[in-house]
C-alpha cells in the first residue's frame, strides 16, 4: 500500500487561529519518506510536521502538502550503558521517556510538554527549565538523517553547516528521518523542588541571579493582573533531580480531556485561584523543599489534553520573546506594564533566564537573557495592536521572538532578532516551505 | 496488568501474524512493555526488522521475524507454527491480525479480487487459527485471537465481500472458542469499528466513533487473557451493531450504506 496525500480541512496549529485546507500524507515506515519528499518542488513545496504543538504558522503549509511524521515512531536503538538513543523523527518525547526513565536516563532537556516529536524538538531547537546547564535540545543531538528534495538522503553531525542550519531550522532544511541524541543520567524520577514567592519584577531578577548555581531547573510564574508596586510579583520555582528514589515513568494515559471549546474565562479563573492559593500558602507557611514527580514538575499542563481549547473557538496567541541581559530588567518591566494595562492577556505569564551557552543553530531562539511567555486570547484587531506594542519594546531592547510561538510578527522583527537568517536561507531546501517562512522571507 | 503480564518470560511467548499493520504494531508494543518474546510475521523483511528493533528497545525479551506471504504459507500453517513455538521455547498467544480490505466494485467485476478478499480475511486466516488452536488444545492453555470487523455483522452493498469473510472468521472463532473451552485454552475474535489508521485515511474522520489503534490493541491484549469469545472494539459497537442488525430489510434496502 503506498501512502498518498489526502485532503483535510482539520489542520491547525496549537493556537488554533489558522484553519486551512492541507493535503496530508501519513507514512508508517521510513522507506516511504524518499518518495514523498521527492514529490515536493519549489512550485508546490511541502513540509514535514509532527504533533503540531507550535502555536502559530511555522507548522502549517495552507493549501499545500504536509507529511504527518507521527507514524514514524520507531526506536532504532537505545544503549542503556551510554544513554545514546536513535529514534525515528515521529517518536514523541513522551514515548522516549517511557524507555529512558526505567533504565535511569532522562531527556537532556525538555519543553513544557512531552507531546512533541524528536523532529519537532530539533526543528525548534527546544529548551526547558534547565537551559542554564543543558543548553537547548540541539546541544545533545549527535547525528541525524535528513532527506532533501534536491539531493540524496544524508547523515549530518555537529560541525557540518547543514547540521547547524537544521537545529532550530523549522523543518525547512530537509525532512528528518531519525535523530540520535545523548540522554542524561538520573537517579530518581523525582525532583526536589523549591517555591519562592517574590513581590516585584526586580525581585525576580535578584532571585534568578542569586540561585542560578544552586538549581538545575528554574522558571517563574508571574501575576499579570497585579500592578503598581506589585507589578511582576510571582512564584519562582526551582529544583534539582532527587539523588535517590524510584525510577517510575509517567502515566501515558488516562488524562483529562477538554470536551469542547470554552471561553477563556474558565482557564483564567482556575489559574488565578490556584496561583493565589499557592502564593498565600507560601507566604504564610514558608514551605520547605518538596519532592515532585517529573510529570507534575516539568509537564503540569499535559495533565489536561487539548488545553488549548480552553481559550475558545477563536484560538489564541502565545507571545514569547527573549531580551538580552543588558535590557532585560527594564524591558521586561515595560512589557508587563503594557500587558497588565491591556487586560487582554492570560492572568499568568512565565519568566525564565537563559544561560550564556552559545546557540547550536543559526535560528535557535534561546540566547543569554530573560524570556517572557504569555498567552493572549484572540480578539482580533485589538489583540494584534497589543502585540504590535510589545514588538516595539522587544525591538528597542534588541530582543527576539520565538518562531514556534509566532503567527503574525512583522518580518523586520525576525530579521533584526536573527542576524544569521540570511546565512540560514542559503540552507533552505527549495522544495520545503511553511506559512511562517513565506511570511518572514518575502 | 494481567496474570501473564508484567513478569513476562516463559508465560508470554507471542506470535503476531500481519505484524506491520497499525493495530498489530500497537498490540506488539503492549507485549514489549511486558517483556514478552515475539515472532512477527509479515511480508516486508526490512520493515519487520525496523519494528523488531523498536520492540527490543521498548523492552521485548526476544523478537524473531518471519518474512512470509501469509496467504501462500497458510497451507503449511502447522509446520510454521511448530517452528515458531520452538524458536520461542513455547507458545502462549497467537494473534491473527492480517487482512485485506479490497474494493467491493472491483470484487464484483473481478473474480481474482473476490478470491483474494475471501482468502486473506477468511480461508487462510482460519488455517492459521486452527494450526495455533491445535497446539493450545494439546498444551491445555494459551489463546488464539483473530481480528475481524463490525463489517461482518450485516451484509451491506458497499462491502459484502469483505464483510462476509470477516463475518465467517468471527463465526469460526466462536466455534473454536467452544471447542477449546473444555481444555483450558481459549479463542476469541475482536471486532473493531472505525479505526484511525493509514488504511482509512481516505475517509472523513473525527468524532466519537473513531478509535485509535492503541485502544483496539488494548482490547486485543485483554482478549488473550479473558472475556467472551466475541469482543467489540470499543465495546459500544456491540450496541451499535445490534441496532444496525435490527433495522428491517425494507428500511435497510432504502439506505446507501
Amino acid at each position: 500500500m503506498s501512502t498518498r496525500f489526502h485532503s483535510t480541512d482539520r489542520l491547525t496549529s496549537w493556537g488554533r487561529i489558522v484553519r486551512a485546507p492541507h493535503f496530508v500524507a501519513r507514512p508508517g515506515f521510513t522507506d516511504e519518506i524518499a518518495r514523498l519528499v521527492s514529490s515536493f518542488s519549489s512550485d508546490d513545496p511541502g513540509l514535514a510536521v509532527g504533533l503540531r504543538r507550535s502555536y502559530g504558522d511555522s507548522n502549517l503549509n495552507p493549501g499545500g502538502r504536509v507529511i504527518d511524521m507521527t507514524g514514524l515512531d520507531r526506536l532504532i536503538y537505545f544503549d542503556s550503558d551510554t544513554g545514546i538513543m536513535r529514534a525515528e523523527a515521529g517518536v514523541s518525547l513522551s514515548q522516549a521517556l517511557q524507555v529512558l526513565v526505567p533504565r535511569g536516563w532522562f531527556l537532556p532537556t525538555t519543553p513544557g510538554t512531552r507531546f512533541v516529536t524528536l523532529g519537532g524538538a530539533v526543528a525548534n531547537d527546544v529548551h526547558g527549565k534547565n537551559h542554564q546547564s543543558a543548553g537547548t535540545f540541539g546541544a545533545s543531538v549527535m547525528r541525524l538523517k535528513l532527506h532533501r528534495t534536491d539531493g540524496r538522503p544524508q547523515e549530518i553531525a555537529p560541525g557540518d553547516p547543514l547540521f547547524h542550519a537544521t537545529m532550530g531550522g523549522l523543518g525547512l532544511t530537509g525532512v528528518i528521518e531519525w535523530v540520535e541524541f545523548r540522554a542524561v543520567r538520573v537517579s530518581s524520577s523525582e525532583i526536589e523542588a523549591h517555591d519562592m514567592p517574590f513581590e516585584h519584577i526586580s525581585e525576580y531578577f535578584d532571585l534568578a541571579a542569586s540561585t542560578k548555581d544552586a538549581y538545575e531547573h528554574s522558571m517563574a510564574w508571574v501575576d499579570c493582573m497585579a500592578g503598581g508596586t506589585k507589578i511582576g510579583r510571582g512564584i519562582f520555582t526551582a529544583g534539582n533531580w532527587a539523588t535517590h528514589g524510584t525510577l517510575t515513568p509517567h502515566q501515558e494515559a488516562p488524562r483529562r480531556r477538554v470536551p469542547m471549546d470554552t471561553p477563556g474565562l474558565v482557564l483564567g479563573r482556575l489559574m488565578v485561584r490556584s496561583f493565589n492559593s499557592i502564593r498565600h500558602d507560601l507566604k504564610s507557611m514558608r514551605t520547605g523543599p518538596y519532592r515532585q514527580h517529573y510529570e507534575q514538575f516539568l509537564y503540569p499542563l499535559d495533565a489536561i489534553a487539548d488545553w488549548n481549547r480552553l481559550y475558545g473557538s477563536e484560538g489564541f496567541y502565545q507571545y514569547q520573546c527573549v531580551l538580552p541581559p543588558e535590557t532585560a530588567r527594564a524591558g521586561t518591566l515595560r512589557l508587563l506594564e503594557i500587558i497588565m494595562a491591556s487586560g487582554q492577556a492570560s492572568p499568568l505569564a512565565v519568566l525564565k533566564n537563559f544561560g550564556p551557552n552559545p546557540p547550536v543553530g543559526l535560528l535557535s531562539f534561546p540566547r543569554e537573557g530573560t524570556t517572557l511567555a504569555v498567552d493572549i486570547r484572540n480578539r482580533g484587531e485589538e489583540t494584534l495592536e497589543l502585540m504590535a506594542k510589545l514588538d516595539g519594546i522587544v525591538a528597542d531592547a534588541h530582543g527576539r521572538l520565538y518562531p514556534a510561538k509566532d503567527g503574525r510578527a512583522p518580518p523586520g522583527l525576525f530579521h533584526a532578532g536573527y542576524p544569521k537568517w540570511r546565512e540560514f536561507r542559503a540552507h533552505v531546501d527549495p522544495g520545503l516551505s511553511s506559512a511562517f517562512w513565506r511570511r518572514v522571507s518575502a | 496488568m494481567t496474570e501473564t503480564g508484567q513478569s513476562g518470560g516463559p508465560s508470554n511467548r507471542v506470535v503476531i501474524l500481519g505484524a506491520l499493520s497499525a493495530i498489530a504494531i500497537a498490540t506488539a508494543r503492549i507485549y514489549a512493555t511486558e517483556r514478552a518474546a515475539l515472532v512477527l510475521a509479515g511480508r516486508n523483511a526490512e520493515r519487520l526488522r525496523a519494528l523488531a528493533d523498536d520492540l527490543r528497545a521498548r523492552g521485548a525479551s526476544q523478537v524473531e521475524i518471519a518474512a512470509v506471504d501469509l496467504e501462500a504459507a497458510a497451507a503449511d500453517a502447522p509446520k510454521h507454527m511448530a517452528d515458531w513455538k520452538t524458536k520461542l521455547g513455547g507458545l502462549d498467544h497467537v494473534h491473527v491480525i492480517y487482512g485485506y480490505l479490497g474494493e467491493q466494485a472491483k470484487a464484483s467485476a473481478d473474480p481474482a479480487e473476490l478470491a483474494r478478499i475471501v482468502s486473506s480475511n477468511y480461508a487462510t486466516a482460519v488455517q492459521w487459527c486452527e494450526a495455533a488452536a491445535n497446539i493450545m488444545r494439546v498444551q491445555k492453555r494459551g489463546s488464539v485471537v483473530a481480528v475481524s470487523s463490525v463489517a461482518g455483522d450485516r451484509g451491506r452493498q458497499s462491502n459484502y465481500a469483505y464483510g462476509s469473510a470477516k463475518g465467517g472468521l468471527a463465526l469460526y472463532m466462536q466455534g473454536l472458542a467452544h471447542s477449546l473451552a473444555p481444555t483450558g485454552a481459549r479463542a476469541a475474535v475482536v471486532k473493531p469499528g472505525f479505526v484511525d489508521t493509514p488504511m482509512t485515511d481516505r475517509m472523513k474522520k473525527g468524532g466519537p466513533l473513531w478509535a485509535s489503534p492503541d485502544k483496539v490493541a488494548r482490547i486485543i491484549r485483554r482478549s488473550a487473557d479473558r472475556g467472551g469469545p466475541i469482543q467489540y472494539a470499543p465495546g459500544m459497537w456491540r450496541l451499535i451493531m445490534l441496532m444496525i442488525r435490527s433495522v428491517p430489510t425494507f428500511v435497510f434496502h432504502k439506505t446507501k450504506v
